[in-house]
């Protein structure tokens, strides 16, 4: 199954190695990543696979979200359909 | 790989512009469950609406930690009760209390569906059902109850207007400690929809199959954020901007419905995309039409405003959805919108320019708290003129008017979370009395005989 991860917040050091370091430990795969800075905040995006996860997908999008408190950002974790849906006809 | 700019307008969406799911709502029919008596029947109800609707809230939530999308409320619609309850009318309570039950017993947030439909003739259970009413709102919690009074097809059913005006008074004295709350779970329709999502006046019709699931989409923010986000654009570029917002909150929609229908076994029913406010700032109706341009709703303007935003929401939903249906429009409930609320206070909205905005929007006078002392018969002429507005131009118009006991122009009521506060709006000081005491039928208007 596929998600994207979202990380929106003030722009620092190390924060890319802290959610991938994280996402590794639950299995989730990284498929893909574009990260930019958007309105001075720093946003990454990550297309991942989540398929080797052991944990279903509402419990790692809530890990990720208090893991995301934890690191003074914001976290997201969503199926992909919800994009797919909103953005594409 | 997605367009980043998307991702972020989505994201941005549900962290800011209360973006939601405003509602799942199971439709459950009853018609299975009529029995002898009243006891066995509503023990059926009871076992029936559990055991359809046993994991609705457990998916929902699964639901809305995937897709990363709030589902606000958890609800299930039932089959007008007056039906099954025919054969032992004077016992109609023992059924709301046992729908009551159940909605407690699976922790949704409402129930709809303590209804009848007597938009042409009134038989004598239904009349003792609808008699029911007060007493039962008064000792349920849960339980929304809607009658339908009227129809394009077979006219105003003025015996039942008379009779509903009594109904509200009564359940607005019997729950006179909460502010006349049981009136805010009761709704009176012309034209009812038959898979509404939304409350107090969602039910089950009897042309639905069995257990459908149908969501209702909400995001009022959205569509002012977007709107916010080309300030110097004419009305025509305005409605193109809400159109194609309108189309991506239903997607979403879409996606939850048909997700949560699969994983429920039920049918996926339909999307209702309805601009739903809540009292929250920024999640207002009121205020996507001042962003348009009025310094105040109310005022003149606000009929054209809010005809052009419903049209273009439901453009945009049609496109979104394979079904789109229940009310899908423009919501402008009082007391659950804080622009509403605010220009009611200031004395710029008044019941008459809400009469016109219900002629273009989707719904009708909705939570609209009137001073305690406002007789029946006015009352009852209130839902005439909404009724006829809704007859005449082949569109759902409803009446949820709150009488407010021992309350005067100047006062608020209070009801809390999504239901909102709503300042006392005064009516007119004239009798309607005698055009109400005349009962009888209004015949359908001439162009509802197409065949």
């Amino acid at each position: 199954m596929r998600a994207v991860v979202t990380v929106v917040g003030k722009d620092k050091t190390g924060i890319i190695a802290k959610v991938s370091t994280f996402l590794a430990e639950k299995g989730v795969n990284i498929l893909d990543i574009s990260q930019t800075i958007l309105q001075e905040y720093f946003t990454m995006i990550m297309l991942v696979d989540t398929s080797g996860a052991e944990e279903e997908l509402s419990v790692l999008a809530a890990e990720c979200a208090e893991m995301g408190k934890n690191i003074g950002m914001s976290i997201h974790l969503q199926h992909e359909e919800i994009f797919n849906a909103m953005h594409r006809i | 790989m997605f367009n980043k700019y998307d991702v972020i307008e989505t994201v941005n969406m549900i962290e800011r512009e209360h973006l939601d799911i405003r509602t799942i709502t199971m439709g459950i029919s009853l018609l299975p469950c009529i029995a002898g008596s009243a006891d066995e029947t509503a023990k059926r109800v009871y076992d029936r609406v559990c055991s359809q609707a046993e994991h609705l809230v457990e998916v929902a939530e699964a639901l809305s930690m995937e897709y990363g999308i709030p589902i606000v409320n958890k609800r299930v619609s039932v089959t007008p009760a007056s039906l099954i309850c025919a054969p032992f009318a004077a016992q109609s309570a023992k059924i709301g209390l046992a729908l009551d039950r159940a909605a407690d017993t699976l922790g949704i947030d409402f129930l709809g569906g303590y209804s009848a439909l007597v938009h042409k003739g009134m038989a004598d259970y239904e009349r003792t059902f609808i008699e029911s009413i007060p007493e039962v709102l008064a000792t349920t919690n849960k339980l929304c109850s809607s009658i339908n009074i009227g129809s394009s097809k077979s006219g105003i059913n003025m015996d039942a207007v008379r009779l509903m005006g009594e109904i509200v008074k009564q359940t607005a004295e019997l729950t006179k400690d909460r502010d006349g709350f049981g009136c805010a779970k009761l709704v009176v329709f012309c034209n009812a929809v038959e898979d509404n999502p939304f409350m107090a006046g969602a039910f089950h019709g009897v042309g639905e199959s069995g257990t459908v699931v149908n969501v209702g989409v909400s995001g009022p923010g959205v569509v002012q954020h977007a709107i916010e986000s080309i300030p110097g654009a004419d009305l025509t570029e305005l409605a193109e901007m809400i159109k194609r917002t309108a189309f991506k909150i239903t997607r979403a929609g879409q996606l939850v419905a048909r997700e949560a229908a699969r994983r429920l076994g039920a049918e996926f029913g339909i999307v209702d995309l309805s601009l739903a406010p809540t009292p929250a700032r920024g999640d207002s109706v009121a205020q996507i039409l001042e962003e348009m341009g009025l310094e105040s709703v109310g005022t003149h303007g606000t009929t054209a405003c809010l005809a052009m935003l419903n049209d273009a929401v439901k453009k945009g939903g049609v496109m979104a959805s394979s079904r789109v249906g229940g009310l899908s429009g423009a919501f402008i409930p009082v007391s659950e919108d804080i622009g509403m609320i605010e220009a009611a206070e200031r004395g710029g909205l008044c019941i008459d320019k809400l009469e016109a905005m219900t002629a273009v929007c989707s719904v009708g006078l909705d939570m609209i708290a009137v001073p305690g002392d406002t007789p029946a018969s006015t009352i009852s002429a209130i839902i005439a003129d909404e009724a006829a507005i809704g007859m005449i131009n082949n569109k759902t118009t409803a009446v949820r008017i709150i009488s407010a006991p021992g309350k005067k122009v100047g006062d608020s009521v209070n009801f809390g979370g999504l239901l909102g506060r709503a300042p006392i709006m005064p009516v007119h000081g004239e009798s309607s009395a005698k055009f109400i005491a005349r009962g009888g039928l209004i015949p359908a208007p001439i162009h509802s005989n197409k065949n």
